[in-house]
């Protein structure tokens, strides 16, 4: 612990920001005081301190001056206590020993009193001042960074995630929990707002992950513990038995052929319970891998042990096995990109639109299916009932934009609700109604597509819908879905009767969202989806260093933000991996040996868990390079034996006497 | 548990057969009742619209006699229901209203600390008895009743306490544990025209003509409420002519509680048949045919 040195040299500066903070805060007067304070030996105002010509200032200063102390009042360190922690290097001192004053988020932009301001800056930088003289030299340390990388999730986000890591040399373990990778992209007929097919733009991808020899894909697979920190974590993955051999199965589909179920039929989930699959099956054509597994909660023989297991002879490959059991795989990556997805929003849970009271009422992926050429029905539309639509109402923003369900936008579904606009009306031929709240169409090309659509005479009315029912006035209305709507361009309460609706429902946080934030020990905003480390300026990062985000998991987002959010992180994943290790703030908590009593209270209130117990000492021991500083141990501890680097009693005390001093 | 009970104006009067029958099912269902001493009328929807400050404190009057009296409160007309539920919220979100409120009361001596629970016998029966005990008590099943059920608007909106504000269903499961068929029925949670009826006659009439149309449409032999007003204005306007295009329709229109004490067994004088302007007997006689065969 540093102590007071007998001869303290502070240099004060303050920072106008502009009028930032020259407008509202006198910096001249506050300069003028703070060079009248004990220890300060230059004290100066300066326009931008955070220029090249400021931080030269300082580093000038030291040497001219012999300064040993640096403070300067300007924004908040988030931004720029690098930037003064750099120039005091320069100047040849450790650079720990500066302190930064916010005197513009804290002050200038949330008082107009310039006075008053003037005072609180006083008290600000007096506070500021004193602190520093307890400053200690302090050193960095440094984590090498194991070169794999782990992805969670093999939709597109994380397809392209592990190509791009792959394709720099890396090795990438792609964990996919389904059998297949491809995720909601390979479920959609045509993207938006070009039309061409969602299947011929992935799967040349998904075979180049499959055929990628850096790239270890492990479908049917999940993550079930996280340990360690970046540059160092170790994963467990459960992978669950397919009772087929990955290895000796080419995807024939002999034994699917074989069965003893002679029709399928178990809920296809691929094709969102609109077709029948059976118990051994493969989810479509183009899965990767191409190969079958068998569902033991359907299979005859996995079920009741009693089965003629047609199956088995119909294998020439021997690659049906029944007794396989899960596997769990230890693995230690250096980096993690979590690209987990979103669920669609389910619309039983808004009753008034109708869906599974109607059967004519779908969701817009059971749409993707319906209009697609590999879909149930071969790309022809036709209602649950049997019947070709002659008319189709496209209800947008359900399960978005509404205080009952989510309140934010999803982002994409105006896109797509164009985009199967159109479609439908190619295929059916059916007069096509959407109705909106707002159009929202930002993106390349994305205007240009709804001003298409227009002139290909789809019907766009603006309201939200109030109700779906079956609820007819009239002879015409009768046998029809009638779409009731405020038409709020035309200013009438519409009943517009139409044989099919669609259904265009949000994106939602994973069901699982929450546990697996818990596993991998990053945070969630109100809405469910993780939480980004800065909205703007660190998209991807999330609060644990060494975990990316892409993708869905993040917000709602169409497939070019995510295929650029993708590279992005594999990006921010590789500069770790290029760098060879990391540096960590030495702002951690560490244990003074001799007063820690063994009482363990500190262990389980870790948020990272960094602090372990030396059984032999019988003493708390905390791994620097988990320690994130947030000071909750230090806090907690009965015996104050656990102190905290830049945070110290001695530190903290004097800047509140400082603080206080002035009232 | 013995709940307090609020029965409002209309239950003592036009809704009558709405209490006769409530009380006879809550017997039959070994229920206990305590009818708030000295009770004034919640305001309902008019009072609100003339005075809001003097409106909250006649409801708020009711609500600290019943926090008084202890227990939850038991109220089960629809109006009354939305008007307490609404004092409360508005008690609990806004320090002004609360203040002055709280002074009225404090003028004739009463308290009021937000403790007391408002609920619907819905919820009471749903929740607290369950599906289980009601059906259990069940004699004679309503088998091959078909029953719309229509909620109205105040009792899921905008507060949707105990049932989801668009699409209920507490009535209808309650019904079906008496063993009655629930159509399926979109206009359960419509407007019935509440006092429109009696000032824009027109425009009222022609909104329970609606309601009456589709219930007869989707099969239902009788429409079954909860609300005292809407029992009435469905009930009473089937003469009235309700616009050039259309056909009158004729229904019986009863309190759900009055079904459930058929399938009690309980007599039709009890639950108070009688009092319907539009008789159920035919749908009910038809039942029985049902029934026998």
């Amino acid at each position: 612990m540093a102590e007071r040195s007998n001869e303290i040299r502070v240099g004060f500066y303050i920072c106008h920001c502009g009028t930032n903070i020259a407008g509202t805060i006198d910096v001249t007067a506050v300069a003028e005081y703070a060079g009248k304070l004990p220890n300060v030996v230059v004290s100066r105002d300066y326009k931008y301190m955070c220029s090249d010509p400021g931080q030269e200032l300082i580093a000038s200063d030291i040497r001219e001056h012999k300064l040993n102390r640096i403070v300067v009042a300007s924004c908040s360190p988030l931004l720029h206590e690098e930037t003064f922690r750099h120039a005091t290097q320069m100047g040849g001192l450790n650079p720990f020993f500066f302190q930064m004053v916010n005197i513009r988020e804290h002050n200038s932009w949330v008082h107009t009193d310039k006075a008053a301001a003037t005072t609180k800056a006083k008290d600000q930088v007096r506070a500021g001042i004193r602190r520093v003289g307890f400053h200690a030299a302090l050193e960095k340390t440094r984590v090498k960074i194991h070169p794999d990388v782990l992805v969670v999730g093999g939709g597109i986000a994380g397809i392209h995630a592990s190509l791009t890591l792959a394709n720099a040399g890396k090795q990438v373990y792609l964990i996919e929990r389904s059998p297949t990778i491809g995720g909601h992209m390979a479920m959609f007929d045509k993207t938006f707002p070009t039309l061409d097919c969602a299947a011929c733009i992935l799967t040349p991808k998904m075979s180049s992950v499959k055929n990628h020899p850096n790239i270890h894909m492990w479908t049917y697979s999940e993550v079930t513990a996280v340990d360690g920190y970046v540059g160092n974590f170790k994963v467990k993955i459960r992978r669950k038995p397919r009772y087929i051999s990955e290895e000796l199965c080419v995807g024939c589909m002999a034994c699917i052929e074989q069965c003893v179920f002679k029709q399928p039929r178990f809920e296809d989930d691929f094709n969102q319970g609109l077709a029948k699959r059976k118990p051994v099956y493969i989810p479509f054509p183009q899965a990767t891998p191409q190969v079958v597994l068998i569902d033991p909660e359907d299979c005859l023989y996995l079920k009741t042990g009693k089965c003629k297991q047609t199956c088995l002879e119909a294998c020439d490959r021997n690659a049906i096995i029944f007794d396989q059991k899960e596997e769990i795989v230890d693995l230690e990556v250096g980096t993690i990109i979590l690209a987990t997805g979103f669920q669609i929003f389910d619309p039983h849970r808004t009753p008034q639109y109708g869906y599974g009271i109607y059967p004519n009422v779908y969701t817009a992926l059971e749409i993707e299916r319906l209009v697609n050429a590999s879909g149930p029905t071969g790309g022809h539309v036709t209602t649950r009932d049997g019947r070709e639509p002659k008319s189709i109402g496209i209800i947008h923003c359900v399960g978005s934009r509404d205080d009952n369900t989510n309140k934010y936008c999803s982002r994409v579904c105006c896109m797509y609700s164009l985009k199967l606009a159109h479609l439908l009306k190619e295929h059916s031929g059916a007069e096509v109604y959407n109705f909106y709240i707002d159009m929202r169409t930002p993106g390349k090309g994305y205007e240009e597509f709804y001003d298409r659509l227009l002139q290909e005479g789809v019907q766009f009315i603006r309201g939200r819908v109030a109700e779906i029912s079956d609820w007819a006035l009239t002879k015409e209305e009768e046998g029809k879905l009638i779409i009731r709507c405020e038409d709020t361009l035309a200013g009438f309460v519409r009943r517009t009767p139409v044989d099919m609706v669609v259904l265009s429902v949000g994106l939602e946080a994973q069901p699982d969202a929450q546990d697996v934030r818990r596993m991998f020990n990053i945070g969630c905003g109100g809405d469910g989806f993780f939480l980004e480390r800065h909205p703007k300026l660190a998209p991807v990062d999330t609060f644990t260093d060494g975990i990316f985000l892409a993708g869905c998991c993040q917000a709602p987002r169409d497939i070019p933000d995510t295929v650029a959010q993708a590279g992005a992180a594999a990006a921010q994943a590789l500069a770790l991996i290029d760098a060879g290790e990391i540096e960590q703030e030495p702002n951690t908590a560490y244990i003074v040996e001799e007063d820690c009593s063994g009482c363990k209270s500190c262990i389980p209130l870790c948020p990272y868990t960094a602090i372990t117990f030396d059984e032999t000492k019988k003493k708390a021991v905390i791994n620097a390079a988990l320690c994130k500083g947030c000071g909750t141990c230090v806090g907690a501890c009965p015996s104050g034996s656990i102190r905290q680097n830049l945070f110290e009693d001695e530190q903290i005390f004097a800047e509140i006497e400082e603080v206080l001093s002035g009232v | 548990m013995k709940y307090g009970y609020f029965p409002g104006c209309s239950l003592k009067g036009t809704g009558r057969a709405y209490e006769e029958s409530l009380l006879e099912v809550l017997r039959a269902l070994e229920i206990e009742i305590q009818e708030l001493p000295d009770w004034n009328c919640c305001g309902a929807t008019a009072y609100m619209a003339v005075d809001e400050i003097k409106a909250f404190t006649l409801a708020a009057r009711n609500l600290a006699i019943a926090e008084k009296q202890g227990g939850d409160l038991m109220t089960p007309c629809a109006a009354c229901y939305l008007v307490l539920v609404k004092t409360q919220h508005y008690l609990k979100e806004y320090p002004k209203v609360r203040d002055a409120v709280h002074r009225g009361l404090n003028a004739v001596g009463l308290r009021y600390e937000g403790k007391v629970k408002v609920r619907h016998p819905l919820d009471i029966l749903t929740n607290d008895i369950g599906l289980d005990a009601i059906r259990a008590r069940v004699k004679q099943p309503l088998k091959g009743l078909k029953v719309a059920t229509y909620y109205g608007c105040q009792v899921v909106r905008p507060y949707a306490t105990f049932d989801h504000q668009d699409y209920p269903t507490t009535m209808d499961r309650i019904l079906e544990a008496c063993g009655a068929e629930i159509v399926h029925y979109p206009l359960k949670t419509k407007c019935c025209g509440g006092s429109l009826t009696g000032t824009l006659t027109e425009v009222g009439a022609r909104l329970c003509h609606i309601l009456r149309a589709e219930a007869k449409r989707q099969g239902a032999d009788l429409i079954a409420t909860l609300c005292p007003l809407c029992q009435f204005n469905l009930d009473a306007y089937q003469d009235k002519q309700p616009g050039q295009w259309f056909e009158p329709v004729k229904l019986p229109v009863v309190y759900f509680t009055q079904l459930m004490g058929l399938a009690y067994g309980l007599s039709e004088k009890k639950l108070g048949l009688g009092r319907n302007i539009v008789s159920a007997a035919p749908a009910l006689r038809h039942r029985s045919a049902v029934t026998t065969a």
